[in-house]
């Protein structure tokens, strides 16, 4: 069982240790790498970006998006590839599409109704206000 | 006294709808991205067979019938756990299971299968795990269901046990030939 164990530990420390470094030919594919990367989410470890994680196929997809760069494919041209093959999950900033559109326009929308409560609320005191002073029942705090 | 307990209301309710969204999530595995090949052909691929690596096989030669492709490699637990099952639906006769041998070696692959047993009626390898990208692969195992005509019908990410069978892979199957 602990012989077990400690192959399997090894195997995940072997599987990071072969997650080479990619060669950049300047620093200007670089930056565009580094950026595209860091808006790209790694569909195994969905908490990191695909430039911070260290899992296999994080790495497989780096050296995918690097070979898609030097093909002479946009950056939207990568995004859709790997949404064809891994769905809207690998884009950190989704898409506008009429699935998302509460999730862009939500918090909008939100503000939108809330200056309208607050709107009508003030406008209904400033009509009450010139009226008797306020009744005890709302002064017990 | 109703408008001085709105704000009760409205904290109720904002409790009741984020309960409901935690009960409605519970036990489901959420992290599992779902196939966007899901009733689209299955993607073109051209993969050696393992053992037999002059032979290559590619989505015309696997139309006609339907079968489950089970990702696998032998440097997965999870895969170790699901063989057995594997194997108990290979004996089924219920469907084809072909093996896609992913990120392995070779010989690692196959003193694998000397190991536990080969329940595959063939097996492709993808050593370098370029084409798993075309088919929305990220990890071991993970299964796909393709009919006759080469649809892609099921996508499972984890492993297969009897449940798994029962409950989704059995009635698709049923469907399947219900409407070849």
């Amino acid at each position: 069982m602990r012989r077990a164990l400690l192959a399997a530990l090894l195997s995940v420390f072997a599987a990071f240790a072969a997650a080479q470094v990619l060669e950049f030919r300047d620093p200007a594919e670089e930056a565009r790498f580094r950026a595209l990367a860091a808006e790209l989410r790694c569909v195994m470890c969905q908490n990191q970006s695909l430039a911070d994680s260290n899992a296999p196929i994080a790495h497989d997809l780096r050296l995918e998006v690097l070979r898609l760069m030097r093909d002479g494919k946009s950056d939207a041209q990568i995004k859709q590839y790997l949404v064809a093959r891994y769905t809207d999950f690998v884009l950190y900033r989704p898409q506008v599409t009429p699935m998302t559109w509460l999730l862009w326009f939500g918090p909008a929308l939100g503000i939108l109704i809330g200056a309208g409560v607050i709107v009508g609320i003030v406008r209904r005191k400033a009509r009450q206000a010139p009226a008797a002073p306020p009744p005890t029942d709302s002064q017990e705090w | 006294m109703i408008r001085r307990l709105l704000p009760l209301f409205a904290f109720a309710a904002l409790a009741v709808l984020l309960f409901a969204g935690v009960r409605m999530n519970s036990g489901r595995d959420n992290s599992a991205i779902p196939s966007p090949l899901l009733g689209k052909p299955t993607p073109a691929f051209s993969l050696p067979v393992l053992g037999d690596p002059a032979r290559r096989i590619g989505n015309a030669d696997l139309l006609g019938r339907p079968y489950l492709l089970n990702v696998w490699g032998s440097w997965c637990p999870t895969c170790r756990y699901e063989h057995p099952h594997i194997t108990e639906l290979a004996r089924s006769g219920k469907v084809r299971v072909l093996g896609y041998n992913y990120k392995d070696t070779p010989e690692d692959a196959q003193a694998w299968l000397t190991q536990f047993g080969n329940p595959y009626e063939l097996i492709v390898a993808d050593e370098d795990g370029r084409a798993a990208l075309d088919w929305g692969i990220y990890g071991a195992p993970e299964s796909f269901l393709v009919d006759a005509r080469g649809i892609v019908r099921w996508k499972l990410v984890g492993a297969i046990d009897e449940t798994v069978v029962r409950e989704q892979i059995e009635p698709l199957l049923a469907e399947l030939d219900a409407a070849p």
